[in-house]
Protein backbone atom coordinates (compact mmCIF):
# COMPACT_ATOMS: atom_id res chain seq x y z
CA UNK A 1 0.00 0.00 0.00
CA UNK A 2 2.66 2.54 1.02
CA UNK A 3 4.79 1.72 -2.51
CA UNK A 4 1.40 2.27 -4.66
CA UNK A 5 1.17 5.51 -2.53
CA UNK A 6 4.53 6.77 -2.84
CA UNK A 7 4.11 5.70 -6.78
CA UNK A 8 1.53 7.83 -6.69
CA UNK A 9 3.13 10.55 -5.16
CA UNK A 10 6.23 10.42 -7.40
CA UNK A 11 3.93 10.50 -10.45
CA UNK A 12 1.91 13.28 -9.26
CA UNK A 13 5.24 15.19 -8.84
CA UNK A 14 6.13 14.58 -12.50
CA UNK A 15 2.62 15.76 -13.45
CA UNK A 16 3.29 18.97 -11.72
CA UNK A 17 6.53 19.55 -13.50
CA UNK A 18 4.87 18.55 -17.13
CA UNK A 19 1.34 20.69 -16.45
CA UNK A 20 3.64 23.56 -16.05
CA UNK A 21 5.81 22.69 -18.48
CA UNK A 22 2.55 22.46 -21.01
CA UNK A 23 1.25 25.52 -19.43
CA UNK A 24 4.30 27.60 -20.38
CA UNK A 25 4.42 26.39 -23.52
CA UNK A 26 4.27 28.50 -26.31
CA UNK A 27 4.17 27.72 -29.80
CA UNK A 28 6.96 29.10 -31.75
CA UNK A 29 6.03 30.65 -35.24
CA UNK A 30 9.55 31.29 -36.54
CA UNK A 31 12.29 28.29 -37.34
CA UNK A 32 15.19 28.20 -35.21
CA UNK A 33 18.11 29.57 -36.88
CA UNK A 34 19.31 26.14 -37.66
CA UNK A 35 16.20 24.98 -39.33
CA UNK A 36 16.24 28.26 -41.47
CA UNK A 37 19.50 26.94 -42.51
CA UNK A 38 18.20 24.06 -43.16
CA UNK A 39 15.07 25.66 -44.92
CA UNK A 40 17.15 27.56 -47.57
CA UNK A 41 20.41 25.99 -48.44
CA UNK A 42 19.70 22.29 -47.33
CA UNK A 43 17.78 21.34 -50.60
CA UNK A 44 20.56 23.19 -52.62
CA UNK A 45 23.47 21.82 -50.93
CA UNK A 46 22.01 18.18 -50.96
CA UNK A 47 19.69 17.97 -53.85
CA UNK A 48 17.06 16.21 -51.43
CA UNK A 49 14.14 17.47 -51.42
CA UNK A 50 12.73 15.48 -48.33
CA UNK A 51 15.07 17.98 -45.52
CA UNK A 52 14.31 14.94 -42.90
CA UNK A 53 16.62 12.64 -44.94
CA UNK A 54 19.09 15.95 -45.80
CA UNK A 55 19.51 16.36 -42.01
CA UNK A 56 19.84 12.62 -41.29
CA UNK A 57 21.88 11.46 -44.08
CA UNK A 58 24.23 14.39 -44.49
CA UNK A 59 24.32 17.09 -42.17
CA UNK A 60 24.19 14.43 -39.11
CA UNK A 61 25.34 11.33 -40.94
CA UNK A 62 27.64 11.10 -37.99
CA UNK A 63 24.71 10.60 -35.89
CA UNK A 64 22.88 8.17 -37.81
CA UNK A 65 26.11 6.12 -37.69
CA UNK A 66 26.10 5.85 -34.24
CA UNK A 67 22.48 5.49 -34.22
CA UNK A 68 22.87 2.31 -36.87
CA UNK A 69 25.97 1.38 -33.74
CA UNK A 70 23.42 1.08 -31.37
CA UNK A 71 21.26 -0.51 -33.29
CA UNK A 72 23.70 -3.48 -34.21
CA UNK A 73 24.94 -3.29 -30.76
CA UNK A 74 20.78 -3.94 -29.38
CA UNK A 75 21.00 -7.02 -32.09
CA UNK A 76 24.40 -8.68 -31.19
CA UNK A 77 23.10 -8.48 -27.44
CA UNK A 78 19.87 -9.77 -28.05
CA UNK A 79 21.62 -12.79 -30.69
CA UNK A 80 24.16 -13.51 -27.49
CA UNK A 81 21.53 -13.24 -24.77
CA UNK A 82 18.80 -16.37 -26.67
CA UNK A 83 22.14 -17.81 -27.93
CA UNK A 84 23.68 -19.31 -24.71
CA UNK A 85 19.98 -20.04 -23.77
CA UNK A 86 19.51 -22.22 -26.85
CA UNK A 87 22.21 -24.49 -26.08
CA UNK A 88 21.28 -24.92 -22.85
CA UNK A 89 17.63 -25.58 -23.60
CA UNK A 90 18.39 -27.71 -26.84
CA UNK A 91 20.65 -30.48 -24.90
CA UNK A 92 17.76 -30.79 -22.69
CA UNK A 93 14.44 -31.10 -24.76
CA UNK A 94 16.31 -32.90 -27.93
CA UNK A 95 13.82 -35.46 -29.73
CA UNK A 96 11.14 -33.42 -27.41
CA UNK A 97 10.26 -30.88 -29.56
CA UNK A 98 7.11 -30.92 -30.97
CA UNK A 99 6.80 -29.62 -34.99
CA UNK A 100 4.34 -26.75 -34.19
CA UNK A 101 1.12 -26.86 -35.60
CA UNK A 102 0.33 -26.01 -39.34
CA UNK A 103 -0.62 -22.49 -39.91
CA UNK A 104 -4.03 -21.81 -41.69
CA UNK A 105 -5.32 -21.46 -44.46
CA UNK A 106 -5.43 -17.79 -44.96
CA UNK A 107 -2.07 -17.11 -43.00
CA UNK A 108 -0.44 -18.91 -45.40
CA UNK A 109 -1.89 -17.79 -48.81
CA UNK A 110 -1.82 -14.20 -47.78
CA UNK A 111 1.98 -14.71 -46.63
CA UNK A 112 2.65 -15.94 -50.20
CA UNK A 113 0.37 -12.80 -51.74
CA UNK A 114 1.69 -10.34 -49.15
CA UNK A 115 5.61 -11.34 -49.10
CA UNK A 116 6.70 -10.18 -52.18
CA UNK A 117 4.63 -7.06 -51.94
CA UNK A 118 6.04 -6.06 -48.95
CA UNK A 119 9.02 -6.41 -50.22
CA UNK A 120 8.68 -4.24 -53.29
CA UNK A 121 7.10 -1.18 -50.69
CA UNK A 122 9.89 -1.64 -48.40
CA UNK A 123 12.46 -1.38 -51.97
CA UNK A 124 10.14 1.59 -52.77
CA UNK A 125 10.10 3.43 -49.59
CA UNK A 126 14.23 3.20 -49.48
CA UNK A 127 14.85 4.30 -52.77
CA UNK A 128 12.41 7.27 -52.43
CA UNK A 129 13.92 8.42 -48.93
CA UNK A 130 15.43 11.58 -50.48
CA UNK A 131 12.19 12.54 -52.42
CA UNK A 132 9.03 11.66 -50.10
CA UNK A 133 8.46 10.76 -46.73
CA UNK A 134 10.54 7.54 -46.41
CA UNK A 135 13.90 6.59 -45.97
CA UNK A 136 16.14 3.60 -45.01
CA UNK A 137 14.70 3.05 -41.73
CA UNK A 138 11.21 2.75 -42.16
CA UNK A 139 12.17 0.88 -45.23
CA UNK A 140 14.41 -1.54 -43.30
CA UNK A 141 11.05 -2.15 -40.94
CA UNK A 142 9.11 -2.96 -43.58
CA UNK A 143 11.93 -5.37 -44.78
CA UNK A 144 12.01 -7.15 -41.38
CA UNK A 145 8.21 -7.71 -40.93
CA UNK A 146 7.88 -9.62 -44.19
CA UNK A 147 10.59 -11.75 -42.17
CA UNK A 148 7.55 -11.72 -39.82
CA UNK A 149 4.99 -12.33 -41.51
CA UNK A 150 6.88 -15.58 -42.89
CA UNK A 151 8.10 -16.53 -39.20
CA UNK A 152 4.69 -15.74 -38.27
CA UNK A 153 3.60 -18.76 -40.91
CA UNK A 154 6.10 -21.20 -40.07
CA UNK A 155 7.58 -20.21 -36.49
CA UNK A 156 10.25 -23.92 -37.34
CA UNK A 157 11.62 -21.95 -40.60
CA UNK A 158 15.29 -21.53 -40.24
CA UNK A 159 17.52 -18.09 -41.76
CA UNK A 160 20.41 -18.35 -42.46
CA UNK A 161 22.79 -16.84 -39.93
CA UNK A 162 25.74 -16.00 -42.45
CA UNK A 163 23.62 -14.38 -44.63
CA UNK A 164 22.19 -11.98 -42.49
CA UNK A 165 25.40 -11.36 -40.82
CA UNK A 166 26.88 -11.32 -44.19
CA UNK A 167 24.29 -8.55 -45.84
CA UNK A 168 24.85 -6.69 -42.09
CA UNK A 169 28.79 -6.03 -42.16
CA UNK A 170 28.71 -5.80 -45.64
CA UNK A 171 25.90 -3.00 -46.37
CA UNK A 172 27.87 -0.97 -42.96
CA UNK A 173 31.39 -1.07 -44.43
CA UNK A 174 29.73 0.44 -47.69
CA UNK A 175 28.18 3.23 -45.26
CA UNK A 176 31.33 3.68 -43.71
CA UNK A 177 33.31 3.36 -46.99
CA UNK A 178 31.50 5.93 -48.37
CA UNK A 179 31.48 8.50 -45.50
CA UNK A 180 35.08 8.08 -45.89
CA UNK A 181 35.39 8.58 -49.49
CA UNK A 182 33.65 12.02 -48.73
CA UNK A 183 36.71 13.06 -46.86
CA UNK A 184 38.99 12.39 -50.05
CA UNK A 185 36.51 13.74 -52.85
CA UNK A 186 34.11 16.12 -51.58
CA UNK A 187 33.79 18.29 -48.37
CA UNK A 188 34.02 16.12 -45.30
CA UNK A 189 33.28 12.79 -43.78
CA UNK A 190 29.47 11.59 -45.18
CA UNK A 191 29.31 14.53 -47.50
CA UNK A 192 26.99 13.09 -50.46
CA UNK A 193 28.76 15.07 -53.31
CA UNK A 194 30.84 12.45 -53.82
CA UNK A 195 28.04 12.11 -56.43
CA UNK A 196 26.57 14.23 -59.00
CA UNK A 197 23.56 15.91 -57.40
CA UNK A 198 21.57 15.91 -60.36
CA UNK A 199 17.87 17.95 -60.75
CA UNK A 200 16.46 18.32 -57.51
CA UNK A 201 13.54 16.16 -57.18
CA UNK A 202 14.56 13.34 -59.45
CA UNK A 203 14.86 9.57 -58.28
CA UNK A 204 18.47 9.84 -59.37
CA UNK A 205 19.11 12.83 -58.10
CA UNK A 206 21.24 13.90 -54.61
CA UNK A 207 24.40 12.64 -54.62
CA UNK A 208 25.59 9.76 -52.70
CA UNK A 209 22.00 10.08 -50.13
CA UNK A 210 20.15 7.01 -51.98
CA UNK A 211 23.10 4.89 -52.02
CA UNK A 212 23.91 5.48 -48.48
CA UNK A 213 19.88 5.23 -47.72
CA UNK A 214 20.04 2.02 -49.62
CA UNK A 215 22.89 0.70 -47.42
CA UNK A 216 21.46 2.00 -44.40
CA UNK A 217 18.02 -0.22 -45.35
CA UNK A 218 19.96 -2.97 -45.88
CA UNK A 219 21.39 -2.91 -42.55
CA UNK A 220 18.45 -1.97 -41.18
CA UNK A 221 16.59 -5.14 -42.30
CA UNK A 222 19.03 -7.30 -41.55
CA UNK A 223 19.00 -6.17 -37.32
CA UNK A 224 15.40 -6.00 -36.93
CA UNK A 225 15.62 -9.61 -39.16
CA UNK A 226 18.50 -11.12 -37.09
CA UNK A 227 16.53 -9.84 -33.69
CA UNK A 228 12.83 -11.65 -34.86
CA UNK A 229 14.99 -14.59 -36.15
CA UNK A 230 16.79 -14.75 -32.66
CA UNK A 231 13.74 -14.44 -30.95
CA UNK A 232 11.62 -16.87 -32.68
CA UNK A 233 14.31 -19.96 -32.39
CA UNK A 234 14.30 -19.92 -29.02
CA UNK A 235 12.33 -22.77 -27.47
CA UNK A 236 9.58 -22.71 -24.84
CA UNK A 237 11.76 -22.32 -22.02
CA UNK A 238 10.55 -24.92 -18.97
CA UNK A 239 8.84 -23.42 -16.92
CA UNK B 1 -3.82 24.60 -30.42
CA UNK B 2 -2.38 21.30 -31.61
CA UNK B 3 0.91 21.59 -30.37
CA UNK B 4 -0.65 21.68 -26.93
CA UNK B 5 -2.91 18.80 -27.73
CA UNK B 6 0.07 16.62 -29.18
CA UNK B 7 2.13 17.39 -25.65
CA UNK B 8 -0.33 16.64 -23.61
CA UNK B 9 -1.22 13.45 -25.25
CA UNK B 10 2.87 12.81 -24.76
CA UNK B 11 2.79 13.90 -21.07
CA UNK B 12 -0.04 11.79 -20.19
CA UNK B 13 1.53 8.51 -21.99
CA UNK B 14 4.91 9.16 -20.34
CA UNK B 15 2.48 9.57 -17.06
CA UNK B 16 0.40 5.98 -17.72
CA UNK B 17 3.93 4.21 -18.16
CA UNK B 18 5.60 4.94 -16.11
CA UNK B 19 2.76 4.54 -13.50
CA UNK B 20 2.13 1.07 -15.35
CA UNK B 21 6.17 0.26 -15.36
CA UNK B 22 5.99 1.08 -11.60
CA UNK B 23 2.97 -0.80 -10.36
CA UNK B 24 2.79 -4.08 -12.66
CA UNK B 25 4.01 -7.07 -11.33
CA UNK B 26 4.30 -8.95 -14.96
CA UNK B 27 7.76 -8.13 -16.56
CA UNK B 28 6.03 -8.20 -20.08
CA UNK B 29 3.54 -5.85 -19.02
CA UNK B 30 6.43 -3.18 -17.65
CA UNK B 31 7.99 -3.87 -20.76
CA UNK B 32 4.96 -2.66 -22.76
CA UNK B 33 4.43 0.17 -20.25
CA UNK B 34 7.96 0.78 -20.86
CA UNK B 35 6.85 1.34 -24.85
CA UNK B 36 4.01 3.17 -23.67
CA UNK B 37 6.30 5.66 -22.17
CA UNK B 38 8.69 5.91 -25.24
CA UNK B 39 5.82 6.59 -27.50
CA UNK B 40 5.15 9.86 -25.28
CA UNK B 41 7.97 10.99 -25.25
CA UNK B 42 8.44 10.99 -29.43
CA UNK B 43 4.82 12.63 -29.07
CA UNK B 44 6.42 15.18 -27.16
CA UNK B 45 9.69 16.12 -29.41
CA UNK B 46 7.49 16.01 -32.04
CA UNK B 47 4.80 18.72 -31.17
CA UNK B 48 7.52 20.71 -30.07
CA UNK B 49 9.33 21.48 -33.58
CA UNK B 50 5.25 21.84 -34.79
CA UNK B 51 4.42 25.70 -36.35
CA UNK B 52 1.15 26.50 -36.85
CA UNK B 53 -0.40 26.60 -40.11
CA UNK B 54 2.84 25.04 -41.82
CA UNK B 55 3.53 21.61 -43.47
CA UNK B 56 6.07 18.61 -43.33
CA UNK B 57 9.71 19.60 -44.46
CA UNK B 58 9.54 18.14 -47.96
CA UNK B 59 10.10 20.53 -50.95
CA UNK B 60 7.27 19.69 -53.88
CA UNK B 61 5.35 21.81 -56.16
CA UNK B 62 2.94 23.36 -53.21
CA UNK B 63 5.95 24.29 -51.42
CA UNK B 64 8.37 26.17 -53.45
CA UNK B 65 12.56 26.55 -53.06
CA UNK B 66 12.13 29.88 -52.57
CA UNK B 67 10.09 30.52 -49.57
CA UNK B 68 10.36 27.26 -47.99
CA UNK B 69 11.66 28.82 -44.61
CA UNK B 70 8.14 30.16 -44.43
CA UNK B 71 6.09 27.25 -45.43
CA UNK B 72 7.72 24.17 -43.60
CA UNK B 73 7.80 23.09 -39.74
CA UNK B 74 11.36 22.65 -38.16
CA UNK B 75 12.72 19.42 -39.76
CA UNK B 76 15.03 18.54 -36.54
CA UNK B 77 13.29 17.45 -34.11
CA UNK B 78 11.51 14.98 -36.67
CA UNK B 79 15.34 13.97 -37.42
CA UNK B 80 15.44 13.33 -33.81
CA UNK B 81 12.45 11.49 -33.70
CA UNK B 82 13.07 8.97 -35.96
CA UNK B 83 16.56 7.86 -34.47
CA UNK B 84 14.17 8.02 -31.40
CA UNK B 85 12.10 5.33 -32.82
CA UNK B 86 14.36 2.91 -34.00
CA UNK B 87 16.65 2.81 -30.82
CA UNK B 88 13.24 2.14 -28.91
CA UNK B 89 12.92 -1.11 -31.06
CA UNK B 90 16.01 -1.77 -30.57
CA UNK B 91 15.76 -1.54 -26.52
CA UNK B 92 12.36 -3.04 -26.65
CA UNK B 93 13.98 -6.19 -28.43
CA UNK B 94 16.91 -6.15 -25.26
CA UNK B 95 14.45 -6.08 -22.91
CA UNK B 96 12.39 -8.96 -24.24
CA UNK B 97 15.28 -10.86 -24.56
CA UNK B 98 16.41 -10.34 -21.12
CA UNK B 99 12.56 -11.17 -20.14
CA UNK B 100 13.56 -14.35 -21.74
CA UNK B 101 16.35 -14.99 -19.88
CA UNK B 102 14.75 -14.18 -16.67
CA UNK B 103 12.00 -16.73 -17.54
CA UNK B 104 14.37 -19.32 -18.16
CA UNK B 105 15.84 -19.02 -14.64
CA UNK B 106 13.21 -18.84 -12.42
CA UNK B 107 10.44 -20.00 -14.34
CA UNK B 108 8.55 -16.97 -13.82
CA UNK B 109 8.33 -13.20 -14.81
CA UNK B 110 6.78 -11.76 -11.63
CA UNK B 111 9.32 -9.61 -10.76
CA UNK B 112 8.96 -9.74 -6.66
CA UNK B 113 10.09 -13.64 -7.37
CA UNK B 114 13.57 -11.52 -8.58
CA UNK B 115 15.08 -10.35 -4.94
CA UNK B 116 18.89 -11.55 -5.96
CA UNK B 117 20.19 -7.73 -5.94
CA UNK B 118 17.64 -6.10 -3.34
CA UNK B 119 18.76 -5.33 0.25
Amino acid sequence: MIKRASVLLLLLGLGAVFASLLLDYVPSTELSLTATYYAERGAQETGATNLITAILVTYRGLDTLGEVTVLFLAAAIVGLVLSRGRQAGETGDAGGATAAPPAGELLSTGKDLLVPLILLLGVYVIANGHLTPGGGFQGGAILASAILLILLTDPMRRFSHRLIAALESVSGLVFVGMGVLGIFLAGGFLDNRILPLGTLGELFSAGAIPVIYAFVGLKVGAEFSSMLVNLSETRESRS
Amino acid sequence: MIAHIAMAAGFSLILIGLYGALTNRNILRMIVAFTLANTGVNLVLISVGYISGRTAPILDSSVPLADASARIIDPIPQALVLTAIVIGVGVTALMLAYAYKLHESKGTLDITKFQDLKW
